[in-house]
């Protein structure tokens, strides 16, 4: 599904800030995968999600998505099939624009000259009431006016209108309030499993890491440290992820806010 | 007095569409478009040239083609060349000055007082009709009627809803699967070509052309923009776009009351820069007052009881 094969990236090469994000790093996703990423601040979880969606192109190696070489491809191509979720929930939505207007733009039906049609209305509507928050009756609102966890519900929605070949999630609950937290982390759970989307998660709270999905992976200085599926995984507590982490990260792990969110 | 009303008027609408051009790169695209005031001279040279070689009605095209291009020339520059937006700007419109004089032949002043123009046809059209005293008021309103009416169709299509999230929030339109670039090089285009268009109107309305019939434009341009902000406020596109030409037109009669009140005509361009520094400036220091009243009010060295 998702082939990534030896890929690095180096940022500033040549220069006393050259930073090494990614090291030779290899990953096969299964169709249907959907794995939680863990690991320290700088060990390169980002910018795997960078170069999968491509922020930037990598260094060296090569991506290939559904059997399609996308290693050189422009972002704004690659997102046909990935849809992406970042921390910051203004990433997301354009808040001078209506509800209703961005989801037209990640709809993206019909041409480029075609107009919102009272069918699209409905589906819209349809759509936004699945995220239980009444949004479908405020279709005409700027989106500027939602709440933190109701534009990261929205982006959500719009990154999954058309079901995205891999869905990239980038710690997207983590800027929520608890409770909201959890009611997008419910809603994200839901949209996979409708949709049968291949998923990957970055994510600070490792009982989620552990809770969610089927697969999870540990980053470290720009590679994978730790992979785990299967049997393995359903024994595995938090406590035994945070000695595994202990134990590569050796003192890295000091004074990362990893430890806090237990 | 009416007559200076109808004239102000005139006038509004005629650089209400630079206006409008302005509505569309710096309240859309959010890019302060500063080659506005080349294309608007190169705008009424392109038009004078044509409508002298006696084609009156060619004329519009030909200037809103030449808009068009240029604007072309600054989107390609800020989006595939790695020059800052404003910059572009400032570079193309230095560069259409050289264009500009080569397009009236060398010279830097064309007259069309007998060459057939627009206005002059529309006058031919209401001769001997109750409107004839009218007819330029008639084709400005014409041109800005049909102006409006497209931008209020165009922007509610999927690529007018994509130009207008590119200035909001270019990431979204990437992960839209749309190109930013393509969607500010289109916006450009278009904007420009009605900043020609309302350069040529205004030559043809004042029946000559001169290279400094642009200088200031973008300022003035900018200040009838905030104006019209406003008046019409945060509603739909239509509405802040009619509030745009309103802008214009109020700025404009303004202007010609303060002509009345013996203002000299050069104040023009101090005035227009004033009213966009209000504008822009007005609301920032607004917010600021606060942390300004706290710092008047608070008192060093005394502890609070």
């Amino acid at each position: 599904m998702l082939s990534i094969r030896h890929i690095s990236k180096t940022f500033n090469p040549g220069t006393l800030n050259a930073k090494t994000a990614i090291q030779d790093l290899s990953l096969e996703v299964a169709d249907r995968d959907f794995i939680s990423i863990v690991g320290s601040n700088g060990a390169g979880k980002s910018s795997l999600f960078n170069a999968i969606a491509g922020s930037f192109f990598t260094d060296s190696g090569s991506i290939h998505l559904d059997g399609e070489d996308i290693t050189l491809q422009p972002e704004y191509i690659r997102a046909r099939k990935i849809g992406r979720l970042f921390q910051d929930p203004l990433l997301g939505t354009a808040p001078g624009m209506t509800i209703e207007e961005n989801l037209a733009l990640a709809a993206g039906r019909g041409g480029w000259f075609s107009h919102i049609t009272k069918e699209d209305r409905n589906l819209f509507r349809e759509r936004l009431a699945l995220l239980n928050m009444g949004l479908e009756d405020r279709m005409q609102q700027p989106v500027g006016l939602l709440s933190g966890g109701q534009r990261q519900a929205l982006t959500l929605m719009m990154a999954t209108f058309n079901p995205p070949a891999l869905l990239l999630l980038d710690e997207h609950t983590a800027a929520l309030d608890p409770a909201t937290a959890e009611k997008v982390l419910e809603l994200t759970k839901n949209i996979v499993e409708t949709n049968g989307l291949t998923c990957l998660m970055i994510t600070h709270n490792m009982q989620s890491a552990l809770d969610l999905g089927n697969r999870t992976l540990m980053m470290n200085q720009g590679g994978i440290i730790y992979d785990v599926k299967g049997e393995e995984r359903q024994h595995l507590q938090v406590s035994d992820l945070l000695i595994l982490f202990r134990e590569a990260a050796g003192k890295n792990l000091d004074n990362d806010r990893m430890l806090l969110s237990e | 007095m009416v007559s200076i009303l109808q004239t102000a008027f005139e006038l509004g609408l005629i650089s209400s569409l630079t206006v409008l051009a302005l509505f569309l790169s710096y309240s859309m695209l959010n890019v302060c478009d500063l080659s506005t005031d080349g294309c608007f001279t190169l705008g009424a040279a392109v038009g004078a040239v044509v409508a002298l070689a006696g084609h009156p009605f060619l004329s519009l095209p030909a200037a809103m083609g030449a808009g068009v291009l240029s604007g072309f020339v600054t989107a390609i520059l800020q989006t595939k060349m790695g020059i800052d937006s404003l910059l572009a700007g400032i570079i193309v419109n230095t560069g259409l000055y050289s264009i500009n004089i080569w397009v009236m032949g060398g010279a830097s002043l064309l007259n069309m007082n007998k060459t057939a123009t627009v206005f002059t046809a529309m006058k031919d059209l209401l001769r001997d009709t109750t409107f004839s005293g009218y007819y330029k008021t008639i084709v400005a309103l014409l041109a800005v009627f049909v102006i409006v009416v497209f931008l209020g169709c165009f922007l509610r299509t999927r690529l007018g809803l994509a130009i207008r999230a590119t200035g909001n929030n270019p990431d979204m339109v990437r992960s839209s699967s749309i190109n930013p670039a393509f969607t500010t090089i289109v916006g450009l285009c278009i904007s420009n070509s009605f900043t020609a268009l309302s350069g040529c109107l205004l030559a043809q309305s004042q029946k000559s052309v001169n290279i400094d019939i642009g200088s200031g434009m973008v300022t003035i341009a900018l200040a009838s923009l905030l104006i019209g902000r406003a008046f019409a406020g945060k509603g739909g596109i239509i509405k802040r776009a009619v509030g745009a030409v309103i802008g214009a037109i109020v700025f404009r009669i303004v202007y010609a009351a303060a002509l009345r009140f013996h203002m000299p005509a050069f104040m023009l361009k101090l005035v227009s820069s004033v009213i966009v520094i209000a504008a822009i400036a007005g609301p920032y220091l607004k917010s600021r007052y606060p942390e300004l009243h706290r710092r008047l009010t608070h008192k060093y060295g005394k502890r609070e009881e």
